[in-house]
């Protein structure tokens, strides 16, 4: 929740709103009027921590660990709903995935189980050239929620018996190709 | 009619019968499909999250390949179609961005130029096929059948110019093509919880609970999808929601290439019906060929 002492100007970060700037689009986040359309919009944002709208506000402000350390950026499910409200065109799914990769970079993402499922989907596109739901799946819950394992097995069992989890990836023929491009990605830095 | 066709991963798994019926009817509709040679994984929501210039870079790619053959790229899912729209017009709309995945693609050898337009094949079958080519098709015309139409979210959404984001229309005017009756309902651009189903189970559910409530209670006999994470989550998952609310869900959730199929007199067999986790009931075998 929102500190209750007070807060001072200088302990607040004013480069993260500089951060964000840099973003495809970024800058539009300067023109927020705060009419809350995002957060009205929002499927998720009555379990968030602060609805989009505050967040904008919160970024604006400089409450860099507020932000960072909301539980708003992990429940967007990029369904895009606020970002063609906004009277304003803010790009505001990209600014939430953003959000994610700046927490994710400096390890305030911790625990998160978003992190887990993007980390090994990284990983099997990395190594296939495409998405094995059968893998991805498995080593998701096995990690995320090992505990979780039997919970799960109604609808796994589901998808298996109708043939919806193939045992075998599919790899692509060319993975040296995509592996140089994002070898690329790297020595260039992310955006 | 021929496309560059971009199937997208999950076609391959959990959503083989929306392939299997777009193979199905592919044909009869005078559409022609022709794969993308050594396509990768679009990169997805979950590649975005992690990191950007690569979720761009790996989407590229793919338009880098599709680019030489001069024909809209089409894939059935939105989640792809949302990635690779995207991509195509951040690379046409900044120029930093555009330069860095030039640089990227020249590392692989390959490069773009933008002149690709992504298409979703919901698009491809009711402006380019069109209602009436498909009204002519119908040969088991669906009367009396009540369907909620479920856009779901990303095919609606920014980038896209071929229906309204909050209430789209086009695939209500296709059902009344093959015959059938869509359900108004308020949920038909509304969330479904997408891959939270993984990460923030209860929250999913809870977003799935009011769509089926929705479409029950305006009517619906079954649900019509064209987004594969939709499917499953409505349909692999409704059991779940029936457990958690206590609720008696038992809507069958069909891909709409399902639904074109069975209206043009497809054998059911040949459309992937069997993999369904919420069986066709007996109102949907009724209208079905060789249920």
């Amino acid at each position: 929740m929102l500190q209750k002492e007070i807060v001072y100007e200088a302990t607040l970060d004013h480069d993260f709103l500089e951060e964000i700037y840099a973003l495809p689009g970024g800058h539009e986040i300067k023109k927020c009027i705060q009419c809350g359309t995002c957060s009205g919009s929002c499927p998720t944002s009555y379990v968030m921590d602060h609805a989009p709208r505050k967040i904008f506000s919160l970024i604006r402000a400089g409450f860099r660990d507020e932000v960072l350390g909301s539980n708003t950026i992990w429940l967007c499910s990029s369904c895009y709903t606020c970002a063609v409200r906004c009277p304003k065109e803010i790009k505001i799914t990209d600014v939430m995935y953003a959000l994610k990769r700046i927490a994710v970079a400096e390890g305030k993402a911790k625990g998160q189980k978003g992190v887990a499922l993007s980390s090994i989907f990284v990983d099997l596109v990395n190594k296939y050239g495409r998405n094995h739901e059968t893998e991805l799946m498995t080593r998701y819950i096995l990690r995320a929620e090992p505990l979780g394992f039997f919970h799960f097995i109604p609808q796994g069992w589901k998808l298996f018996v109708n043939r919806r989890l193939p045992l075998i990836p599919h790899r692509i023929k060319n993975i040296n190709q995509l592996r140089r491009i994002l070898k690329k990605v790297d020595e260039l830095g992310e955006i | 009619m021929k496309y560059t066709y971009y199937p997208g991963c999950s076609v391959l798994a959990t959503a083989k019968h929306y392939q299997e019926s777009i193979d199905a009817i592919a044909g009869p509709l005078g559409i022609e499909l022709e794969e993308l040679d050594d396509w990768n994984c679009c990169g997805a929501t979950a590649y975005m999250s992690v990191k950007e210039l690569m979720s761009f870079a790996i989407s590229a790619r793919n338009l880098a390949l599709a680019e030489p053959f001069h024909r809209d790229i089409v894939t059935p899912c939105s989640a792809c179609f949302t990635v690779l729209n995207k991509t195509n017009q951040y690379f046409a709309e900044y120029p930093d961005l555009r330069k860095k995945l030039g640089l990227t693609l020249e590392a692989g050898g390959l490069s773009y130029s933008g002149n690709l337009r992504v298409r979703h094949i919901l698009d491809i079958v009711v402006n380019d096929v069109g209602n009436e080519k498909l009204a002519s098709l119908v040969t088991k015309p669906l009367e009396g059948l009540k369907i909620a139409p479920y856009y779901g979210c990303q095919i609606v959404r920014p980038g896209t110019d071929f229906d309204d984001p909050d209430d789209p229309q086009c695939m209500d005017r296709m059902i009344e093509a093959l015959g059938a009756s869509p359900i108004e309902y308020s949920m038909k651009s509304k969330c479904c919880g997408a891959s939270l189903m993984g990460t923030q189970e209860k929250l999913a559910l809870r977003l799935c609970k009011n769509l089926l409530l929705e479409a029950e209670r305006n009517g619906a006999d079954c649900i019509i999808t064209v987004c594969p994470l939709c499917q499953m989550n409505l349909d692999v998952y409704q059991g779940k929601v029936n457990k958690l609310f206590g609720t008696k869900f038992n809507l069958p959730v069909l891909y709409f290439t399902q639904l074109i199929g069975m209206a043009i007199g497809i054998p059911e067999k040949k459309l992937g019906f069997r993999r369904l986790a919420v069986k066709s009931t007996k109102t949907l075998k009724k209208y079905m060929v060789g249920a």
